[in-house]
């Protein structure tokens, strides 16, 4: 497939295919370290370079790597990738590394990641490789935020670590517990799926 | 009828090389960007290691790095101990307590940990928590439960009247069960963490305490080298 790169690599990601809010893939970190914005934007992040670097990567082995070894082949460079994640967080900020924990070495397992290297850069051009990619990066990054912002105001009582209202807001504590992740989720997913069921009812009459 | 589609038959040679080739590629790949970052992220580790002495044993002008040797001695630490223990001076080379590292296994891995040691109190006053993968939200609040915290103001590591071992054993108990100085007062929601710390805190302290009590003192009256702070 040879085919020119087009925007719609990059939008649908945003939203038609988002990774979180309509796939529901990479469901552990989603849920798991979104309970800050800051956690989850440096999860989104970390994860749109694996998946920006393993996209181009397995784009431009394609045609050298045989299909009967491809998996191993994609997990071997998805790890790689996020080795280099771990070690560049690590250097950058030491108490962030410190509060994503294990979550960094899991996005090894996110299967958006191998999902996306198995089923489009592995058949596409280096450029729209690139633009799914960081669409798919952009959209899962903009979700996780989304569930963090809400967790971490309900929660904490703060946003990006500034507190927002004045000592009688009664904190949601089961916001910032794993559960919590759940309900943002629905929240979320409740959201999304009403403005896509309206705009499914809106097209036919256009 | 339809006739079976033959799919290429793919050669070993195909296969090792790709697979070798990508893990070689691969392998350069992690080993460069851990040169690249090693420096930082050993200046990063040592930053971070200075701030939690300096706020759990904040009356310390500067540290001296020591270990317990196979005898039991408290001796120098050599460059790159494993788990070293630092002696804290004041600007008169008074010693003013020690912090030491602990590290055992918490829920998810190991929990690695620097405790302060109080020669006054006899009693461990605080602790902080160097590199854990606890659960976010669950595990995670050894470090900020208050009551948890609370029985880090004076936890009782008296030694026995022998000075080789603990008077009592450091336990943590289930929240609001704490009756003795000596005890944890452990977290619901948190218990494999809160009583891993205190485990933790109990191997690491019937080696450490004995030897501070002993040999500390033959270290007073240090001055600081100049590349220790």
């Amino acid at each position: 497939m040879n085919q020119p790169p087009t925007t719609d690599e990059f939008v649908k990601g945003l939203w038609r295919d988002n990774p979180v809010f309509v796939q529901v893939l990479g469901m552990c970190p989603a849920l798991a370290v979104s309970n800050t914005a800051i956690n989850a934007l440096a999860m989104g992040l970390a994860t749109s370079f694996v998946l920006l670097m393993s996209g181009i990567s397995v784009s431009l082995l394609r045609r050298f790597i045989p299909r009967e070894a491809r998996i191993v082949c994609y997990i071997c460079i998805i790890a790689s990738f996020v080795t280099v994640v771990d070690y560049a967080i690590a250097a950058i900020s030491l108490e962030l590394y410190r509060s994503l924990g294990a979550f960094i070495a899991l996005i090894v397992v996110n299967c958006l990641i191998l999902g996306r290297a198995e089923a489009f850069a592995s058949k596409n051009t280096v450029g729209r490789s690139v633009l799914d990619a960081l669409g798919m990066g952009v959209g899962f990054t903009v979700a996780l935020l989304s569930i963090g912002i809400v967790r971490e105001i309900l929660g904490s009582n703060s946003l990006f670590g500034i507190a927002l209202f004045p000592d009688g807001f009664q904190t949601w504590t089961v916001m910032v517990l794993p559960s919590g992740g759940f309900f943002a989720m629905a929240l979320w997913l409740l959201v999304v799926n009403r403005i896509k069921e309206r705009q499914a009812l809106k097209e036919p009459a256009q | 009828m339809t006739t079976p589609v033959q799919q290429p038959v793919t050669s070993v040679w195909s296969m090792y090389r790709a697979i070798v080739g990508i893990g070689a590629l691969c392998a350069l790949l992690i080993v460069s960007v851990f040169k690249a970052t090693e420096g930082r992220i050993a200046d990063n580790r040592a930053r971070f290691l200075a701030s939690a002495v300096a706020e759990i044993l904040p009356e310390a002008q500067w540290t001296l790095a020591v270990a317990v040797d196979a005898s039991g001695a408290l001796v120098e630490a050599s460059e790159g101990a494993a788990l070293p223990g630092y002696l804290g001076f004041d600007a008169d080379g008074n010693i003013v307590g020690a912090v030491i590292t602990g590290i055992g296994m918490g829920y998810a891995d190991n929990i690695r940990l620097l405790y302060a040691y109080s020669f006054e109190l006899d009693a461990i006053t605080g602790f902080k928590i160097l590199e854990s993968k606890e659960t976010p939200g669950l595990g995670d609040r050894v470090e900020v439960e208050p009551h948890f915290l609370a029985s880090f103001d004076r936890l009782d590591a008296s030694l026995s009247p022998g000075g080789d071992a603990l008077a009592n054993a450091i336990v943590t108990v289930k929240q609001g069960e704490k009756v003795a100085p000596w005890q944890i007062d452990g977290i619901t929601g948190a218990t494999i963490t809160s009583e891993a710390i205190g485990r933790i805190l109990d191997v690491s302290a019937s080696v450490w305490v004995p030897a501070l009590e002993r040999d500390a003192a033959a270290f007073a009256g240090r001055q600081p080298h100049e590349e220790e702070q």
